[in-house]
Formats: structure tokens, C-alpha cells, sequence
């Protein structure tokens, strides 16, 4: 390394040392921190002590825990694959040249842009079950079934499928990912497969998917990641870490907040973060694995 | 590294980039110099202390009035005030940060849990430094306030926002449905039997238009219920709220309302309920006749609901021998541990716990008593001067007065796991009112878990004290 090169590198590395040491104090050491608190019974206002693994046995035995996994899994398992279609129906949609197609593309995109609480307190006056939107529009349906329309957050069976709903209004950012992805298949490909004389279906099915798997991907594993810690939404509408109504809106991420701010047991709290870290990993490395011999790389 | 350090080359000027790490480190030191300055002696010469409090709007006023106040009455300390959302959780965090405000205002069962984990200064040595005796400290307040200050055989906080609750009702739906609008129910049997004169379906329909009562409207003190059926949730030593026969009673009465009026039809009714602060609330708007209501009520009825005829009275007596049920409530100002000024913190405080007892007129109004006067709310002060007493904007001021009399009033229990406690309950009453669970069931499951809770907790505790000893 040259004179020059050093008095460079050291410029460079000045200005990237806020980065750094952001990096270091606000992620890094609350990392490491976290996971040694997880072995401790730390309650944040006093200094930890080592218990071992008691933390983590206790969630073997805490019935409430497990209420919120499932609950959080449900949710996942619901709003992710629904999520992911609809979002990659409107890239679709959005891919196809019409007339107005930059304006289209706005209106789907705005929701994404439109702050969570703001968005939280509109769903729920749609979802109201005497004077909501939806139940409205449900209600001639209803009626001809002989069914009462849903009390989505006043019941506990309705409440986390009114969540999942409400998730696809912030489809906007992965539909962008995807309508980028799109963009990018060459149109060669299409002429040559419509020249053979392939529909649409088979167009999407050979063509479509398969090269724009690694998007695919990318959004299937920011969907595991983001439906696993879904929190804000929930805390909001259902006004606070209860979730009501009857726990049925219980996920991980709520649970494990009472736990640390509410309950001051902030050992426990780290113990469950750092399974619901390694849950992630797992489902992580499950994807990539089971979606390798499906995701083509250009070049 | 070779790519970064060639674009660096490329992109970064020398002198430019010189000139742009001295302006930085210029900003820096001048940054560091007014922090400094910033924490040390202020050019008043006066110690300044912070307040954190959590209300904005009224309740805020009313506290700045009495800061105000006592900046004035003294020339060595000035009080300044913050309100801050979330002051819990902001005050634990500044705690274990080593910085937290001198004085904050928390909600009173942070002061169990707080204390219990050494976050809190007691306040006894500051009690008898000023004269008092602890005994004397605590006779000035109502019973009911003395105790929930008391911990562990200390005294953690002050009250700063009290508050008792009542039996408010709709004489204007009273009238209507055949009822003396001057008469409200007395026992709990009265309660379900105007309850159920005060009860209409559309005839078309069937749909519940109006409800008489309803449990869980607002369901706020429902928490208190089985105290209010006689109940214990816990002695002091023991959770009891799974073994106590009156607490079962309780909630069976919660489902008989459900099992009264339908399931589906009490959900269909109550999911058009709007928020409590405005004219949707359905007491406010007549969907409901009678709801436990704290004595804030009136400030919002005469915002959201002017010229609502509403009747004030002692919750109906559920139990023999507690007559004048009521739930009390407070918020309480502390004094976290670091404090920087804890004696000027003191001084603060006891100023915000004292009055005028000679005061005519409203400008005469000081401490405590411009506080509640500020915020429509009953003082928690045994002693209240004439102003207080005879000019009260809340129109049945005395009757909250004769409820924190009451030997029947309760407050929260004083128990450090009570944000828990209050959780799991909340989720028995939920389960019961709709019919996910049978008391029986739902009670089991929360005495057995709070039961683990509580001895998780000792644990703790013990380990703590046994920490702390050597």
C-alpha cells in the first residue's frame, strides 16, 4: 500500500467509522449481551444473575409460550404464501404495458408508504363489526348463507384471519421487488416461446417463474422473517400486549415484549428471542435447501 | 479493498476531504462543549430537576399550574416539567441507564414492581428529616391512599392523580323505561333487575338496541369485581384468585350477562361501541344506561355529551357488610434511584402532597388541592379547605369524597407482579364473558400460573436479597 493508498484508506475508513461504531454499540454488543442475559435472571434494573438454563426450560413448561407460537405460525403460514401470490399477481397485472400503467403502480404502491398506526386505525373501522366496510359489503352474502357476518377482533376465531387480510395491504414492497425482477426476463424469450405457440399459463409456468425464482426467494425469506416478528399492526389494533380478543391474537413478538418491559423479566425475554433467532435460521437454511434446485441465477 | 481504495482515490478531493474532517471535528467539540455546559450549574444559580409525567391536555394543565406554583414559592430550585408517553418504561430505561429524571410521575403499580427491584428511593428518611413521623405522613391521606403509597414497610411515592370510581347512570334512559332517574340500584340484584328494564330489542330484528349493564363496559375495574363480591386475589403471602369461592361468584355473574343476552347478539352490539373519549362512547350515546365510571367521568361527559343527565352513586352492594364499594386509583410520583437532586426532588413532592387548609378562593388553592381542582378530581388529603369543598367544578365532588372515606375502597393489590396479574386476569374475565371457558376452568388455569409466577418472583427476590447481603 502506497503513501497515498494509506492516507485514503484511513479518509475512508473515518467516514465510515459512525457506521461502525453504530453497528458495534447498537447491534453487535446488544447481540452478544442478549444472549448471555437469556442464561440470567435479569430483570434490567439490577445487575444479571447467572441461572443457567433455567429460562429456557422454562418455556418447555409455559403454556402461554406455546399459545403464541402457534398463534404467530398460524399467522405466517396464512399471510405469507397469500401475501406472496398477491403481490406477484399485481407485479404481473403491473407488468403489462396498458394505458396509465405509472399511475396504476403508485396507487397499489401507496399503502406501503402509509405510517402502520395510521393504516391500523383504518382497518379497524373497516373491520368494526356493526359499521365496518367489510361487513357492509359481507352483509348480502350473509344473509343468503343465514350466517351473522364475522366480529373479526370482537372474536377470537375471526381475529387472526382479520390480521392476515389486513397484511396484504402492504404487499406494495415486495410487488415493486417483483415487478423489477419482471422487468428484467428478456422479451426474446417470450417471442420464441409464443412463435412455438405457448399460452400464457405455460409463458408464466416456463419462463416467468423460473427466472424470476431468485426474487421468488428473496421474498419468501423477508416474508418468513417479517411474519415471525409481526408486532406493530397487532400491538395497535387490538390496544396492547394482550392480545385480545382471548389471547387469539397473541403472537411471539408480543409476548416476548410484555415479558421484557411489562414483567421486567428481561432474561426470559432474551431466552425467547433467541429462539425465535434460531427458529428463523432454521427456516432459513430449510428454504434455501428446499428451493435450490428451483432458483436460477443469470450468468 | 484495491476497488475501494481506487474509487476513494478517484472521489475524494485531499483538501476538500481535510476541510470536511475539521468542519466535523469542529462540530464535535462544540457539540461536546454545550452538552457540558448543558449538565452543569445553570447560570440561575438555581438547581433545576426534571419531572417526567405521563398526561398531556387537562391533567397536564393542572400539573404545570402547580409546578408553576412552586417555582415561584421559592427561589432555590426550579421543577421542569415533561410530559412523556410511555413514562414507565422510559423512566426504567433511564434508571438502568444510570440517568434517570428526579421526579417521575409512573403508574402506582410500577411502585411495587419498582421498588422491588431497588429502581425506587424510599421516602421515610425524607418524611423525618422533615418533622413528620411516617405515622403522621400517612394520617393526613384517606386510608385508602395511605396504604397503596406503603410497600414492604416503606413509603415509595406520592399521590399525584387520584381518583375513586361510582355507579354512573342515564336518567334520561331511566325515565324512559318506568325507573326513578333519582333511584339507583343498591344491591347487585337491583343492578340486574334495572339492568333488565333498561334492556331493548329492535322488534324487527331481535338485535340488542340498549343495554342496561354490561360487565365489560367499560371493564376497566373489572379486575376488582370479585373484591367487590368479597372476595381476595391474593393475602399477602398467596395468589388466591382460583381459591376463593366469592371470586368464582364473580365471574359467573360476568357469563350470566353473556348467557342472558346471547352471545352473538351481545358481540353484534357491542362491536359498533366507539372509543371512550368521544360521543360514540355508549354510555355517552345511550346504548348503555350504567357503567363503573371514575370521577373523570364528568370532564368528559361535559365535552362529548353536554347536558347528559347523569345520576352518581356508591357501586350497588354485592356482598353483606361492603356497603360503599369503590376502586381508588392513582398515579404517584417517585423518586427513581440515581436521581441527581433527590432532595430537591423531595421538596417538590412534598409540595405537591400539601394544601392550603385555609383557602377561600380559588387563587388560595395550593399544592395537592390546585392539582385535583385543576383536574375535576377528589383530593386524596383528609383535610380540604373551603375553596376546594364548596367552589369543586365536579358537581357530586362530595360523594367521591365519602367513597375514599369508605373502609370498603380498594386499590390495586400490592403485589410486584401485578402487570401479570392484572394480564392473566383480564384474560379470565375475556374467556368467561365469552363463553370460551367456564370460571371454574379459566380460574384454574390462572391461579396455576400465577401461582409459578409468584414463586418465580420470590425466587428472584431471595436470590437478590442473598446477592446483596455479603
Amino acid at each position: 500500500m502506497t503513501r497515498g493508498e494509506r492516507h485514503n484508506f484511513r479518509t475512508g475508513l473515518f467516514f465510515a467509522l459512525p457506521w461502525f461504531v453504530g453497528l458495534s454499540v447498537f447491534t453487535i454488543y446488544p447481540v452478544v449481551a442478549s444472549l448471555f442475559y437469556s442464561f440470567c435472571d435479569f430483570s434490567v434494573l439490577q445487575s444479571p444473575i447467572w441461572i443457567g438454563s433455567e429460562n429456557y426450560s422454562r418455556m418447555w413448561q409455559d403454556a402461554v409460550f406455546w399459545k403464541s407460537l402457534r398463534n404467530t405460525f398460524f399467522y405466517a403460514a396464512l399471510s405469507l404464501p397469500l401475501g406472496m401470490a398477491v403481490s406477484l399477481g399485481l407485479a404481473l397485472l403491473l407488468n403489462t404495458g396498458v394505458r396509465g400503467m405509472a399511475a396504476f403502480r403508485t396507487i397499489f404502491y401507496l399503502p406501503s408508504i402509509v405510517p402502520v398506526v395510521a393504516g391500523a386505525m383504518l382497518w379497524l373501522w373497516i373491520f368494526n363489526g356493526q359499521y365496518g366496510l367489510l361487513n357492509w359489503a359481507l352483509g348480502p352474502v350473509c344473509r343468503l348463507l343465514g350466517v351473522a357476518p364475522p366480529a373479526w377482533f370482537g372474536d377470537p376465531r375471526w381475529a387472526k384471519p382479520a390480521l392476515v387480510l389486513m397484511s396484504l395491504w402492504g404487499v406494495g414492497n415486495s410487488m415493486i421487488i417483483y415487478l423489477a425482477g419482471l422487468q428484467d426476463v428478456p422479451a426474446e424469450l417470450y417471442e420464441s416461446a409464443e412463435l412455438d405457440g405457448a399460452n400464457w399459463l405455460r409463458r408464466l409456468w416456463h419462463i416467468t417463474l423460473p427466472l424470476i425464482s431468485p426474487v421468488i426467494y428473496f421474498n419468501l425469506i423477508m416474508g418468513i422473517i417479517g411474519s415471525l416478528q409481526v408486532f406493530t399492526t397487532v400491538f395497535v389494533m387490538t390496544g396492547g400486549a394482550d392480545g385480545s380478543p382471548s389471547r387469539s391474537t397473541l403472537f411471539y413478538a408480543l409476548y416476548l415484549f410484555s415479558t421484557a418491559f411489562y414483567d421486567l423479566r428481561m432474561g426470559y425475554a432474551s431466552a425467547m428471542a433467541w429462539v425465535l433467532f434460531l427458529l428463523i435460521v432454521g427456516l432459513t437454511i430449510a428454504a434455501t435447501k428446499l428451493s435450490a434446485k428451483r432458483v436460477h441465477y443469470a450468468g | 479493498m484495491a476497488i475501494f481504495l481506487r474509487n476513494c482515490k478517484r472521489q475524494l478531493d485531499p483538501p476538500l476531504v481535510l476541510a470536511s474532517m475539521g468542519a466535523v471535528m469542529r462540530l464535535l467539540l462544540v457539540g461536546i462543549v454545550v452538552t457540558l455546559l448543558g449538565c452543569g450549574e445553570r447560570p440561575d444559580g438555581k438547581v433545576h430537576i426534571s419531572y417526567w409525567e405521563k398526561w398531556g391536555g387537562a391533567e397536564a394543565e393542572a400539573m404545570q399550574r402547580v409546578v408553576d406554583q412552586f417555582n415561584r414559592s421559592q427561589n432555590r430550585i426550579v421543577v421542569e416539567y415533561l410530559s412523556i408517553a410511555n413514562v414507565d418504561r422510559k423512566t426504567l430505561v433511564a434508571t438502568a441507564g444510570g440517568d434517570p429524571p428526579d421526579v417521575a410521575g409512573v403508574w402506582l403499580n410500577n411502585l411495587y414492581s419498582f421498588s422491588d427491584a431497588d429502581a425506587l428511593l424510599p421516602l421515610d428518611d425524607f418524611i423525618r428529616a422533615d418533622g413528620f413521623t411516617v405515622e403522621q405522613w400517612q394520617a393526613r391521606y384517606y386510608l385508602v391512599y395511605a396504604d397503596m403509597c406503603s410497600y414492604r414497610g416503606k413509603i415509595w411515592g406520592v399521590v399525584s392523580t387520584p381518583s375513586m370510581t361510582a355507579l354512573h347512570w342515564n336518567k334520561t334512559l331511566f325515565r324512559a323505561a318506568g325507573l326513578d332517574p333519582d333511584r339507583p340500584p343498591r344491591t347487585l340484584a337491583e343492578l340486574d333487575e334495572f339492568a333488565e328494564k333498561l334492556s331493548k330489542r329492535d322488534p324487527a330484528t331481535g338485535q340488542i338496541v340498549q343495554l342496561g349493564f354490561l360487565p365489560q363496559e367499560p371493564g376497566w375495574f373489572a379486575w376488582s369485581f370479585p373484591q367487590w363480591f368479597g372476595g381476595r386475589l391474593w393475602d399477602g403471602t398467596n395468589i388466591t384468585i382460583g381459591t376463593t369461592p366469592e371470586n368464582l361468584a364473580s365471574y359467573q355473574w360476568v357469563a350470566g350477562y353473556t348467557q342472558k343476552y346471547g352471545l352473538a347478539q351481545v358481540r353484534a352490539f357491542t362491536a359498533g361501541f366507539g372509543n371512550f373519549a368521544s360521543p360514540q362512547n355508549p354510555f355517552m350515546n345511550g346504548q348503555i344506561a350504567m357503567v363503573f365510571q371514575g370521577v373523570w367521568m364528568n370532564n368528559y361527559l361535559r365535552q362529548f355529551a353536554p347536558g347528559f343527565d347523569c345520576g352518581v352513586a356508591a357501586w350497588p352492594t354485592a356482598a353483606p357488610g361492603l356497603e360503599n364499594f369503590s376502586v381508588a386509583d392513582a398515579d404517584v410520583l417517585a423518586i427513581p434511584r440515581g436521581a441527581k437532586h433527590p432532595r430537591e426532588a423531595w421538596e417538590f413532592i412534598r409540595y405537591v402532597s400539601t394544601s392550603n387548609p385555609q383557602a377561600e378562593t380559588v387563587s388560595e388553592l395550593r399544592g395537592m388541592e390546585l392539582l385535583c381542582f385543576g383536574q375535576q378530581k377528589n383530593s386524596p388529603l383528609r383535610e380540604w379547605s373551603p375553596a376546594f369543598e364548596k367552589l369543586h367544578p365536579h358537581p357530586q365532588i362530595k360523594l367521591f369524597r365519602q367513597l375514599a372515606e369508605s373502609p370498603n375502597a380498594v386499590h390495586i393489590p400490592k403485589i410486584s407482579i401485578w402487570q401479570e396479574f392484572s394480564r392473566e386476569q383480564s384474560q379470565v374475565f375475556e374467556s368467561v364473558r365469552l363463553l370460551g371457558a367456564t370460571p371454574e376452568e379459566a380460574l384454574a388455569f390462572c391461579q396455576n400460573r400465577l401461582a409459578k409466577s409468584w414463586e418465580l418472583q420470590s425466587r428472584s427476590f431471595a436470590r437478590r436479597q442473598a446477592d446483596v447481603k455479603p
